[in-house]
């Protein structure tokens, strides 16, 4: 019965094996053409958004429900490591894990009440949770140095190994990338899984059928607001730099249009969708100016009438045309 | 120089949370309309009330049209904006779920936020008062003329709403697909009618309160988001669909907010109502008068 439901293992393993392959040659590849140098920084980015983005993923397309909270679980992150390392120099790894405990806790407060509920009570439960979090990172700058940000975030180093360098740095976030995407699409293969996918198929039949619904839901809220503080950790010691505007709700609805644009149903798509929207914002949107809110509330509402299933079904769809 | 008295600063208090409090409430109310057809929550309706304050602002100062003219107007126009949401952003959904439908507005939401950017800039404006500025003065403590307004305007609207529910037929019909949208399309109801005037519906009584509170605390592009965390607690307070509910809901969101920036802390302004909100989640999350069900079990 088991093997009936699960994708078939080779395949993805496959997909990612031919994913890494490519991540390795990126930076080799770029020493030879010019331009492509400065898009390994971009990279980087791409990484760390994608490991927020696959617990976005989890969280939306396979159990429902709607967080516009996590930019603040990835600020959480990155502050604790940003402000324990900078202002008392404790270990970064020590601090990444604190990040974790801490965001798993308050994921648990917050999620609990609201996803024992029908509806989209997270969502709003997210978004008031984010607005707080945004006043207590501007307001509270003894800590967090207020709006002006933190400096000085010292780098993170692999058994005395310092990643001073963005080809390093690359290398490490995608590592990372690669062992969370490997545990995701085992979670997705698993009985967690399709107990998941069971619950956005129809509540009522999952629980029906002896599935606990609400505590599925919680385990992956929780499990992605970890994810997104790990990112954050990254993203502190690789920028060596924190404000408040980088994890505001602006940010929650980008990370949102990344998981709608990419596919909300496929953990591929997070990572594409990511790519992006990265790249969109760092390197393209800018010529709009001003009307870069417009654009993405543009993106949002086009894709999710015309193409609900993200970027990552248009060759299922070429393929079905094709094959009329 | 009158002495202010501790009682009459709490009255002070007691008024201005009043007069915002209503504003949540009719932000809830518009909430609920669109909950009750859809059971989504419509992220948009904070900017409702921002297009009905800017646009007030353009009718009146820029354009000088007396309000008698320039208030039905701004209404209508905000209104033809919610038609515009249902119908191009709702509407053309192929799989019409409550997911998609949330996502829809979300996008609408930032849609509108940056369009209204893009046409009044960044900066605060406001218009005067409808009937002056000279305040009331009331037990020691003082009353704005259009405070007085606002509290008028939210009473309006709950009475016009009780009637339209109650004695007209679309009204009865709204409240049918509230119940169960399809049965009620078994009986010859247009849900996405219904559904299209809901966001019609929300769409005028968001610009209303617009309108009515821009004299007193200004409005920007970027209010819309607050303003509909602030009504979605009001909601929540007095039970998700409940129209009593969310009239309660948002006066004592506007209360402990007016007290608490005024006894506690005015930083932490906002925080409040949005920590009332994760605590009714976490306590009662069927509000003060919605009844379990409603939150627990709705469609089958």
């Amino acid at each position: 019965m088991t093997t009936h439901f699960q994708p078939p293992k080779h395949k993805s393993a496959v997909q990612l094996t031919g994913f890494a392959l490519g991540l390795f040659l990126l930076p080799l590849l770029a020493q030879w053409v010019s331009f492509f140098e400065h898009y390994i920084d971009v990279m980087v980015f791409v990484g760390i958004y994608s490991i927020v983005t696959m617990g976005l993923c989890l969280l939306m397309g396979y159990a429902g429900q709607i967080s516009l909270g996590h930019a603040s679980f990835f600020g959480l992150g990155a502050y604790i490591s940003g402000v324990i390392t900078a202002k008392y120099g404790v270990n970064p790894w020590l601090c990444l894990i604190l990040g974790m405990v801490i965001s798993a806790a308050v994921a648990f407060v917050i999620g609990a009440p609201s996803l024992k509920l029908r509806g989209h009570y997270l969502a709003m439960a997210t978004l008031a949770f984010c607005i707080i979090v945004t006043v207590i990172f501007n307001e509270s700058t003894e800590f967090t140095g207020g709006p002006d940000g933190l400096a000085f975030i010292p780098g993170i180093a692999i058994m005395g190994c310092a990643l001073d360098s963005v080809v390093k740095y690359y290398y490490f976030v995608w590592s990372v990338v690669l062992v969370l995407l490997f545990l995701c699409l085992n979670i997705i293969g698993s009985r967690v899984g399709r107990a998941m996918r069971s619950i956005h198929g129809s509540e009522l039949a999952a629980s029906a059928v002896g599935v606990g619904v609400a505590k599925y839901k919680i385990h992956v809220f929780v499990l992605s607001a970890v994810l997104a503080s790990i990112a954050g950790s990254l993203y502190a010691h690789y920028l060596n730099f924190v404000n408040p505007a980088s994890f505001d709700l602006f940010v929650s609805i980008k990370l949102l249009i990344m998981i709608i644009l990419g596919g909300m149903h496929s953990l591929w798509g997070a990572i594409v969708g990511a790519a992006l929207i990265t790249f969109l914002s760092y390197e393209w949107l800018h010529y709009f100016g001003e009307a870069e809110v417009m654009v993405y509330g543009a993106i949002v509402l086009a894709v999710v009438i015309f193409l609900p299933s993200g970027v990552v079904s248009i060759p299922e769809k070429v393929r079905s045309l094709w094959g009329r | 120089m009158q002495e202010i008295t501790f009682a009459s600063q709490l009255l002070q208090y007691a008024i201005t949370g009043l007069t915002i409090g209503s504003i949540y409430a009719m932000v809830a109310i518009g909430f609920n309309i669109i909950y009750n057809v859809t059971e989504a929550i419509n992220f948009a309706q904070g900017e409702f009330v921002m297009l009905g304050g800017l646009l007030m602002v353009f009718f009146r100062v820029a354009l000088n049209i007396p309000v008698i003219f320039s208030l039905p107007l701004t209404i209508m126009v905000v209104t033809v904006v919610g038609i515009l949401l249902d119908r191009l952003a709702i509407r053309p959904l192929r799989k019409p779920t409550v997911l998609a439908m949330v996502i829809a507005t979300i996008g609408a939401s930032f849609f509108i936020k940056g369009a209204a950017m893009l046409i009044w800039g960044k900066n605060p404006f406001d218009f005067p008062p409808f009937s002056g500025r000279n305040p009331i003065a009331f037990l020691g403590a003082v009353v704005q003329p259009q405070g007085l307004w606002v509290i008028g305007c939210l009473v309006v609207v709950v009475i016009v709403l009780t009637l339209f529910f109650d004695r007209t037929i679309m009204g009865k019909a709204l409240r049918a697909c509230a119940v169960n949208a399809k049965a009620s399309s078994l009986v010859g109801i247009n849900v996405k009618y219904m559904i299209l005037v809901s966001f019609a519906l929300s769409a005028a009584i968001g610009a209303l309160g617009g309108i009515v509170i821009t004299p007193i605390s200004l409005m920007e592009y970027d209010r819309g988001a607050m303003l509909a965390v602030k009504g979605f607690s009001a909601c929540v307070l007095g039970g998700i669909g409940s129209f009593p509910g969310a009239v309660t809901g948002g006066l004592i969101i506007g209360l402990i907010e007016s007290f608490g920036a005024g006894l506690i802390s005015s930083g932490y302004k906002d925080v409040f109502a949005l920590l009332v909100l994760l605590l009714v989640l976490f306590v009662r999350p069927s509000g003060l008068l919605g009844s379990v069900e409603v939150s627990k079990i709705r469609k089958f």
